[in-house]
């Protein structure tokens, strides 16, 4: 196995979705190449990196608008079965 | 005290009481509006996305099943009104653009990695800093439009590849082209902001000398 062929299956590795025969050719690599392995590992930090992070936090004129509209669509339409539908903006199930 | 499961807040809404909503909103609107400004990258975008969620959330609560987070639940609500607007936002530029870039075997155009190094500082540290943060926010900016949403759907959001290809209407195949490619364009600009120089590799010559 050649660093390309690495790259190639990069992803596939790093989700875990390589088949274990593969997978050994893949560490054995892995074990002899530095470079490969500090790439999977930048990679890997680099995910971990933006799951981590809520980096925005919400500008304060517009939370209070926010707030203010959950009270006023409450008083007109409390939650529940007698809430009006809309298909065009019906969420996703949780499914 | 511990704090009140997000469930039991549910449950709280469902019943009537609008202040437990509240709090559902303050523990949730940080990360659906980072979500929101990370694919529509537009302040003005991102709130009314996150709004439109939350009155949308509010609305619909009795639907909500439970069978996943609420985390989870408002993120595919804030994540399909945000393809919405950016869908609308290139009309049918969208289909064309798809047909262009979806050749079968794209691995020539891969970037290769550069600049390897380990970084100097952790995952946590950085994100953490306003300084690295915002050059972290910058990298995904730079992204093109599409592995950036491929990148968030499927490595931020944790859909699967399937999920991903339906919600951004392309291929499976092409879901995979442009993770990787997101994926090691981040690597790169992050590597060479966070990389150690003095322990900086030098990539494989392949030609002369790879190894087997
Ligand atoms: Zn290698």
């Amino acid at each position: 196995m050649k660093c390309d062929d690495l790259l190639a299956l990069l992803n596939d590795y790093v989700d875990g979705d390589v088949a274990p025969a593969l997978c050994a050719e893949l560490e054995h690599h892995l074990a002899g190449c530095n470079p490969c392995q500090v790439v999977v590992d930048n990679i890997r930090q680099t995910i971990t990196l933006y799951k981590a992070g809520e980096p925005y936090p919400l500008p304060l004129e517009f939370r209070n608008r926010l707030h203010a509209a959950l009270h006023e669509r409450w008083q007109h339409a409390p939650t529940g079965d007698s809430a009006p539908t809309r298909a065009s903006t019906e969420p996703p199930p949780d499914s | 005290m511990t704090p009140e499961p997000d469930l039991e807040l549910v449950h709280r809404a469902k019943a009537g009481e609008l202040a437990a909503f509240e709090q559902l909103v303050n523990r949730h609107e940080r990360q659906v509006y980072s979500l929101a400004f990370r694919l529509l990258q537009n302040q003005h975008d991102a709130e009314d996305i996150t709004q439109q969620t939350f009155l949308n959330a509010l609305e619909h609560l009795n639907r909500f099943r439970e069978e996943s987070s609420f985390a989870t639940w408002v993120s595919r609500i804030a994540t399909y009104g945000a393809l919405k607007v950016i869908r609308k936002r290139r009309g049918l530029e969208w289909v064309s653009l798809e047909a262009a870039t979806e050749p079968a075997d794209d691995r020539h155009a891969m970037p290769h990695p550069e600049f390897i190094a380990d970084w100097r500082q952790s995952p946590e540290e950085l994100v953490n800093r306003n300084e690295t943060r915002r050059l972290i926010e910058a990298a995904l900016g730079q992204l093109e439009e599409k592995s950036r949403l491929v990148f968030l759907l499927r490595d931020v959001e944790g859909l699967s590849v399937r999920e991903t290809a339906q919600a951004l209407g392309i291929s499976e195949v092409n879901v995979k082209v442009r993770l990787l490619r997101a994926r090691l364009q981040l690597r790169e600009q992050l590597t060479q902001a966070f990389g150690d120089p003095t322990r900086r590799l030098a990539p494989h010559q392949h030609e002369s000398m790879d190894h087997e």
